[in-house]
């Protein structure tokens, strides 16, 4: 029942993060919308996990703590590459499409 | 039982108006105060799904290295988006895609199958073999080790991006800027108040992780976060990128993993392997290898591209 409310959330979180990556035009917006999109994923996964009995599944759960480093470190990169941008153009936004 | 029901239903509601929060707040600051408070929140629900690893590495990473990060660039990127956002209709459109994907997923997880797929016997049959009490050490470390092993070389590669943003002339000097806080301030305060308790949590965090919950990833956090504390309270500075000793600290837990590793094909029989009877001493070994490297390269990702001249 806990692994099936929880793995509803993270769905829910996914759609949530989703919208707002792109939605939001603010580059680091996006960035903090990826990080929730992430963690739904996680979510999910980790109420498979669970699924697998009282204490859980340890596979997934090593995944997830890999995941969740792995994604400060892209969080890490993409707000440098964000400094970078607003101090050469000034914006904190990538170019908008063409036409 | 249904308090405990109750309890997961409050904070399963918490968690998604937080998140909506994050999206919808008006101002960027606001938002990642949102963000920060949502990271508090899930490592509460890794509780509740019996990931108590998750959990630690969750309210450090998540919550808190990840909330340093966000609160220093918001202090600093003070322009709005100048291109506006999709119109009503689009936003409409766009809200109802995003919706499908949730349904979608939740469907999923409505029919996962009966009884759940589990690698807890398999786990469980091969553990004795590592000398380790738990599971998820025993997952990260060696059943899993290309894994860990190739993640600590992604947090290389993210850290070297990073410090390739530098100017030619700003390169290999120091990140960030010289952080000053007012002697009698709370700042310089908690600057000597936290690292000395910080410094005992975390290697203790990283020794109990063979038996329990904990282990290099969760305490290495931990010490990057009193290291990174010392710099912001002006204790101490952030050190030049091109020093050698920052650097051979950088790479000492890759290094040590893949040396290990590669003895392992020798004396085990396989890359990555460990003689059972040395198991556990080998891979505690790695693990404080890895502890150092990972508190110093999560410390400088977080304190960004070299900004002062070496």
């Amino acid at each position: 029942m806990t692994a099936t409310l929880y793995g509803l959330t993270g769905a829910a979180l996914v759609g949530i993060g989703l919208y707002g990556l792109i939605v939001r035009r603010h580059a680091l917006r996006r960035l903090l919308a990826f990080n929730l999109l992430g963690s739904g994923v996680f979510l999910l996964f980790g109420a498979v996990a669970e699924r697998a009995g009282p204490g859980g599944d340890p596979v997934p759960h090593a995944m997830i703590i890999t995941g969740i480093v792995v994604a400060l470190a892209a969080t890490a990169l993409g707000v440098a590459l964000v400094l970078h941008l607003a101090r050469e153009t000034g914006r904190a936004e990538p170019d908008p499409p063409e036409g | 039982m249904t308090a405990l029901w109750l309890l997961d239903l409050c904070l399963v509601a918490v968690i998604l108006a937080v998140a909506l929060s994050a999206v919808a707040a008006r101002d960027l600051f606001a938002a990642t105060v949102f963000f920060v408070a949502y990271g508090l929140l899930i490592a509460l629900a890794w509780v509740r799904l019996d990931a108590v690893d998750v959990a630690l590495a969750e309210a450090a990473i998540g919550a808190g290295l990840t909330g340093v990060l966000l609160l220093g660039v918001t202090a600093r990127v003070h322009m709005e988006a100048r291109t506006p956002g999709p119109g009503r209709g689009m936003r409409l459109a766009i809200g109802a895609g995003c919706a499908a994907v949730s349904v979608a997923l939740a469907a999923a997880v409505l029919s996962l199958p009966v009884p759940a797929p589990s690698l807890v016997p398999a786990v469980e049959a091969a553990i004795p073999a590592t000398g380790l009490g738990n599971p998820v050490t025993a997952v990260l470390l060696a059943f899993r080790g290309y894994d860990t092993l190739l993640e600590t070389l992604v947090l290389l590669l993210a850290l070297l991006g990073v410090w390739s943003l530098a100017p030619d002339r700003l390169w290999g000097g120091r990140p960030g800027l010289r952080h000053r806080a007012r002697p009698e301030g709370t700042l310089a305060w908690l600057g000597r108040l936290l690292p000395p308790i910080g410094l005992l949590v975390g290697v203790y965090v990283f020794w109990i992780g063979s038996d329990q919950p904990g282990g290099a990833f969760q305490a290495g956090t931990i010490l990057a976060a009193v290291w990174l504390l010392a710099i912001m309270a002006g204790l101490s500075d952030a050190p030049p990128v091109r020093s050698l000793a920052l650097r051979l600290v950088l790479v000492a837990g890759p290094v040590v993993f893949l040396g290990i590793g590669t003895a392992g094909l020798f004396v085990a029989g396989a890359f990555l392997g460990y003689p059972p009877a040395a198991a556990k001493t080998l891979i505690v070994t790695v693990e404080a290898a890895l502890t150092l490297s990972i508190a110093a390269t999560l410390a400088l990702l977080v304190a960004g591209a070299p900004e002062r001249a070496p």
